[in-house]
């Protein structure tokens, strides 16, 4: 307190620091946020060459949103997507995790194995599905090696099959994605206190039962944290189904995602129906960021 | 080698899971790695070795396949250039900002600061499509459509680079430091530049390399800015790509614009690959 006068001084380049951040952010994500929202209840699109609107419409998006039903295909693609890539994801991240993280085990080459997991996260998404677009098309070179082993006598359709192109979407996503979880999984893992481990390893716990009983407990707010952050990425789903169905969710819309269906609004110029989309994405991404923040709150207050 | 662990035990055996261990981390390897590695052998194919089925073995049409891609209609030297600078200006900005961001929660105590840090917080999640329809109205009022300005100057403000850089500091500069600066007689935009930057190093090292790579790897934003052929960043290129009819395509042109793509990245990465790791694990701790 008696610096007070001196540091009085120094406090306002806090400010000044804070200032290129503030300007910033106010233009480019404030000010759009806001318009966005202004946007979502307007009528405001090209019907053929005709502009149609501004015009205050109320809430007239939203109930159009609602009642066409495509919401809740999309929603409902983008959820099963999401599940089809983050249950195999935590399972394969936990046990990835729990290996490294064992100091018993000694597994060798740790780090090549953590640098080979995590390289698929830093591939650029738009290049991989395009990738996999290729490898995967019907005379591409996954079919040509499945005839050449004998396993199929022709070609199977990949991407028309509904299965199959969710397979392959979910499956890239889950190859992105799974090293970047099993890191945080296991810095986790690491923060447990080893002498829980050890208590455990005198009274004769066989490693399944120190898995299940010490770690996934003690672990549960990091879980939660992966869990959810993951959500809000799969809502965001849209590099890789965008490029491998070339933005038309085919088959038959199956693999049509919440983004898309915003891409698709945003390129036919109906302002409209996109800000109503965007406001909802937008509370279902802040109730789940609360979540989190409410999560990793309580956390702190215990340790 | 196991005689200290020998202790009879209910589970299965430390050998057996160690065994276990290695195999699904061989397996899981092989599927991270095969995909670049099938991608790399058909790069060096001509259009019809590909048409002739697979094999695991390169051919020697990797430098006619880019000739002939850079010779074709997609504009692919624009696009790196372009994808280049967009992501190393900003990676420049947005640590460097970032840094300065946090350095003022960090270092300075004012009335504003118990607003403005949760605030930060708080708007780390909102992701940048839900505000891409105001963003794109915003471009289009400021007459900045097919310019780099609204793809980079956004940079600055990284509510998530902000969380890192601000973890870091909690853990690695010492306000006594500052102090010390201050009694020696440095301004504060001088100590900032020349006392705080260097310290921050690694983190910054990390950051830059993070934020370089998600904006080379953007799509979304800058599909929605850049309209002109000479002005597109390598992911629209590859969308082109895949719109076009592709089955007129020369297959290996296609390969090797993937590989051109996606390469340089890996390249990077298995330089500076002990760092990128280490730093996600680094950030994850009380995220």
């Amino acid at each position: 307190m008696k610096k007070k006068s001196k540091a009085v001084r120094y406090n306002k380049w806090g400010y000044i620091f804070l200032l290129p951040f503030i300007i910033v952010y106010v233009i480019f994500q404030l000010i759009p946020m806001f318009t966005t929202i202004y946007n979502s209840f307007y009528e405001n699109y090209m019907s053929g060459l005709k502009q149609i609107g501004p015009n205050f419409v109320g809430l007239k998006n939203y109930n159009t949103l609602f009642s066409q039903g495509d919401i809740w295909t999309y929603t409902k693609n983008t959820l099963v997507l999401w599940i089809m890539c983050f249950v195999p994801q935590i399972i394969l991240s936990l046990l990835l995790g729990a290996w490294f993280s064992d100091t018993r085990l000694r597994l060798k080459g740790q780090r090549f194995f953590k640098t080979v997991i995590y390289l698929p996260n830093l591939i650029m998404a738009s290049a991989f599905s395009m990738l996999f677009f290729t490898l995967f098309s019907d005379g591409g070179p996954i079919n040509s090696l499945l005839m050449q082993i004998g396993f199929i006598s022709e070609p199977y359709k990949f991407l028309s099959n509904t299965g199959s192109a969710r397979g392959l979407i979910a499956a890239m996503n889950c190859l992105m994605w799974f090293g970047n979880t099993t890191i945080l999984l296991m810095a986790g893992m690491m923060g447990i206190d080893t002498s829980l481990f050890e208590a455990s390893e005198v009274d004769g716990a066989t490693s399944t039962q120190v898995f299940f009983k010490i770690t996934l407990p003690l672990l549960r707010p990091i879980l939660i944290y992966v869990m959810i952050t993951s959500l809000i990425g799969g809502l965001q789903l849209f590099d890789v189904p965008q490029i491998l169905t070339n933005g038309t969710g085919d088959p038959m819309r199956t693999t049509m995602t919440l983004i898309m269906f915003l891409n698709k609004h945003l390129f036919s110029k109906n302002y409209g129906m996109a800000g109503a989309l965007s406001v909802l994405l937008f509370i279902i991404t802040a109730v789940l960021s609360l979540i989190i923040f409410k999560v990793t709150g309580n956390d702190k207050r215990k340790g | 080698m196991l005689s200290d662990h020998n202790e009879p035990n209910k589970g299965l055996g430390l050998h057996t899971r160690r065994v276990i261990a290695y195999i699904v981390l061989v397996v899981v390897s092989f599927f991270c790695l095969f995909w670049f590695y099938v991608l790399f052998i058909n790069a060096t194919r001509s259009n019809g070795e590909l048409q002739s089925g697979f094999t695991a073995v390169p051919s020697g049409n990797l430098i006619k396949n880019w000739t002939n891609l850079v010779h074709g209609t997609l504009p692919v030297w624009n696009g790196l250039f372009n994808s280049l600078l967009i992501s190393a200006l900003c990676a420049v900005l947005c640590v460097y900002f970032s840094t300065m961001t946090a350095y003022a929660i960090h270092a300075y105590d004012f009335a504003l600061k118990k607003f403005i840090y949760p605030f930060i917080l708080m708007i780390m999640m909102i992701p940048t499509q839900v505000t891409a329809l105001g963003f794109i109205k915003l471009v289009s009022r400021m007459k900045l459509e097919d310019s780099f300005i609204p793809l980079i100057v956004p940079a600055v403000a990284a509510p998530v680079t902000f969380f890192y850089m601000k973890q870091y500091m909690e853990s690695s500069l010492p306000l006594s430091l500052i102090e010390a600066a201050r009694i020696d007689g440095s301004g504060e935009f001088h100590t900032f530049n020349m006392i705080v930057l260097p310290l921050m190093k690694p983190a910054i090292a990390v950051q830059a390399i993070f934020t370089f790579v998600s904006n080379w790897n953007n799509y979304f934003t800058p599909a929605l800015i850049l309209h002109e052929d000479k002005k597109k960043t390598l992911p629209i290129l590859i969308a082109q790509l895949r719109a076009a009819d592709w089955l007129k395509f020369d297959m290996g042109q296609v390969y090797v614009m993937i590989a051109f793509s996606i390469f340089p990245v890996i390249v990077v990465y298995l330089i500076l690959s002990r760092y990128i790791v280490q730093g996600v694990a680094l950030g994850s701790v009380k995220g």
